[in-house]
């Protein structure tokens, strides 16, 4: 289909179309294929691979799992590695209450998470998006400058923060606001702080981009017709803002949910998370079938929002905001 | 029944000495920064009226009607509204509303819950405001798009939307900033009388800023017109045209062909300008001006007449030469230089098919007036 456009469009006009308008739509398409295989090859074609290894059985070889596919040995072995893929390592994470469990503490503790940010976001989006034209860049600018430092480097910090003798207990025994130094860091309360902490910036932005595009008249119209500024929030800012709304909370859950860094550093040995569920079942059991399992059912459960999140811009694209 | 204009015809109150003015600026300042605004500004309009605040942008004409809605508080003076005055009393707790510039239509409601929404914030039940609605709908002619967003709107659709909201509370006063600046020049022009009639029907004090003259002058009883922060005259719109009160005013409002020069002598009702080239010009409307003066003689392009050789009954003739002619159907627009050098524009109306004393490019002319076909401005 698209070859005989293209060979029936320099047929038709091989004098009035210049060579260079030919060039110009293989360009134009090899741009739009730059995604589409990016998404093949770091997506797609990996996917496929742990969604293979999810149907297989265990194995003590290397890799640990069969069958294996090798294309040298022929398409007859091929097809017979094909009928021993089963679904059985889905059966078992049904079976074993250990798995439902993280899940369901995984996006619960994401969801907690979201929550806070947004509240912790919104108001750090507002006065960003109502401060002077002139310094907004720069408070944009201190909004991603933590991106400057590794990541891995900011999660460690906070260990130092958060630990019994770490800085926020020393001070806080210091000022005298408490006798017994806070037991924060390996419970749920240090992951909820280091996932608003690190996800903070993906509420932030869009927050910011849907809030600063505002028409401040609205603000005022709705205060002329009698909105006391706070009920005008609630009925004109807040509702526009929407789309910011629910970009950064899905910018925030999706990550979060399958965090495994922070559970793992902050967390400690007794929050259950998925994501370090996932890398005990792959580094320590070695049972990468159930392991990859583990993983689609989590893209699985994911998809969800993105497909929602999808939807949402849509439809704010439909109503041209 | 009458027409709506012979209404407002009569409708004169800043002449009745009696009369209590509505809204009262008095000695109002208005500072950003070092920016001066409004500069010690005093102003009274009457209840009922069309009032316009007309001046180029950054005039402070704005400032004015956002100090009168509660979005700026005065730095100095104090503004009245039937009496109470309403420094501290913040936007929502005004009984004005205001119709945007940008309409700042609320792009997540339907028409219908936009008209509605300044009625639920009063607590008018319900019932009432669907009556209330549908009036509003009905008079602005959108009863079959109430249940359309803002943006499936048309420009001039959303204009009424925008109105409807505004007067929906039936507001003291309504202000309208620009309320037709986004229009098209022919919907324009609907909408004016449109406005007008809504403005009578409703009884309510209209308050508009624009900066488009002929808008002012079509709608509003009364025009300020505005310059740097401050009033430069109060008039009805035919007042501002025929006697602006200074050079600013006559050159802001129309067209008009200004000779500047001096009071050589002057009787009861006449003086005689002399201009710099020698040039005399003999005028009634000289008001207080004494001999020595230094004045300007205001004439408007339509009472100057253009003819090949001077009239015999002219009392001010002045020669020159046609330097350019622009014939635009219903009148004829002449530029003539005169030998002094300069430029008058006269327009001649084209009541006859053929135009008797055709004049071309390059001729010889005469151009000429009667004494009291101007006015002298010493402002």
């Amino acid at each position: 289909m698209t070859d005989a456009t293209a060979t029936a469009g320099t047929v038709a006009t091989p004098s009035s179309g210049p060579p260079t308008s030919f060039l110009q739509s293989i360009v134009n398409r090899l741009v739009i294929i730059v995604p589409y295989v990016w998404l093949l090859f770091f997506f797609l074609i990996p996917f496929v691979i742990v969604f293979k290894i999810s149907l297989s059985d265990t194995a003590r070889a290397m890799p640990p799992y069969v069958p294996t596919f090798d294309i040298s040995k022929g398409f007859g072995s091929l097809l017979a590695g094909l009928r021993e893929l089963d679904f059985e390592n889905y059966l078992w994470l049904a079976g074993d209450p250990l798995y439902f469990n993280a899940y369901i503490s995984s996006v619960v503790v994401a969801a907690i998470s979201t929550v806070l940010a947004l509240l912790v976001g919104y108001p750090i989006a507002y006065g960003m998006a109502r401060a002077p034209a002139t310094i907004r860049p720069t408070l944009l600018m201190l909004v991603i400058l933590p991106f400057w430092t590794s990541f891995l480097i900011r999660v460690y910090a906070w260990i130092g923060i958060l630990k019994p003798e770490g800085l926020l207990n020393q001070f806080l025994l210091s000022v005298g606001v408490i006798s017994q130094p806070l037991v924060i860091l390996n419970t749920y309360a240090a992951i909820f702080i280091g996932i608003v902490y690190s996800y903070l910036p993906f509420m932030v932005l869009p927050l910011y981009s849907s809030l600063e595009k505002m028409d401040h008249s609205l603000i005022e119209a709705a205060q002329d017709l009698g909105c006391p500024p706070i009920t005008a929030f609630w009925k004109i800012t807040f509702p526009l803002s929407l789309p910011g709304v629910v970009a950064g909370c899905l910018l925030v859950f999706i990550p979060a949910a399958g965090e495994f860094v922070i559970p793992d550093l902050l967390g400690g040995s007794r929050t259950l998370m998925i994501g370090r569920t996932l890398w005990n079942e792959f580094n320590s059991n070695g049972d990468w079938p159930v392991a990859s399992a583990v993983a689609v059912v989590l893209l699985l459960i994911l998809i969800v929002p993105i497909v929602l999140f999808q939807h949402m811009q849509a439809k704010a694209q439909e109503q041209g905001r | 029944m009458k027409s709506l204009g012979s209404i407002r015809r009569k409708f004169a109150p800043w002449n009745d000495p009696d009369a209590k003015p509505y809204i009262v600026f008095e000695n109002v300042t208005k500072k950003f920064g070092d920016f001066i605004a409004v500069n010690d500004l005093s102003l009274a309009i009457f209840e009922r009226e069309f009032f316009a605040l007309l001046g180029a942008s950054g005039c402070g004409k704005s400032t004015l009607l956002r100090m009168l809605a509660g979005f700026e508080e005065p730095t100095s003076g104090r503004i009245l509204l039937d009496g109470q005055d309403l420094r501290g009393i913040p936007p929502y707790r005004r009984p004005v509303n205001m119709m945007f510039q940008s309409y700042a239509l609320f792009p997540h409601m339907t028409v219908e819950k936009n008209i509605a929404f300044g009625l639920k914030q009063e607590g008018m039940p319900a019932a009432e405001i669907d009556k209330r609605v549908a009036e509003m709908l009905r008079l602005v002619k959108l009863e079959q798009f109430a249940k359309r967003k803002p943006h499936q709107l048309s420009g001039g659709q959303r204009q009424r939307v925008a109105l409807a909201r505004s007067v929906a509370k039936r507001p003291k006063v309504l202000l309208l900033d620009e309320p037709l600046g986004a229009l098209d020049k022919k919907l324009r022009e609907e909408t004016q009388f449109e406005l007008m009639d809504l403005q009578q029907e409703l009884g309510l004090t209209f308050v508009v800023v624009t900066h488009d003259q002929e808008e002012a002058m079509t709608m509003a009883d009364r025009i300020a017109i505005m310059d740097k922060g401050q009033v430069m005259q109060v008039a009805t719109p035919a007042e501002v045209y025929e006697a602006p009160a200074s050079r600013f005013v006559a050159n802001f409002v129309g067209n008009v062909n200004m000779f500047e020069g001096t009071v050589a002598d002057r009787t009861q009702d006449t003086a005689r300008i002399t201009g710099a080239s020698g040039a005399q010009i003999l005028v009634e409307n000289a008001a207080d001006t004494v001999a020595g003066a230094d004045v300007a003689f205001a004439i408007r392009p339509e009472k100057i007449r253009v003819s090949s050789k001077k009239p015999a009954d002219a009392v001010n003739a002045l020669e020159g030469e046609v330097y350019d002619i622009a014939y635009l159907g219903d009148m004829t627009v002449y530029h003539v230089r005169l030998d002094d050098g300069q430029m008058v524009r006269a327009s001649m109306l084209n009541a006859t098919r053929e135009i008797d004393d055709p004049l071309t490019w390059d001729d010889r002319a005469w151009i000429s007036f009667r004494p009291n076909a101007g006015i002298v401005l010493t402002r």
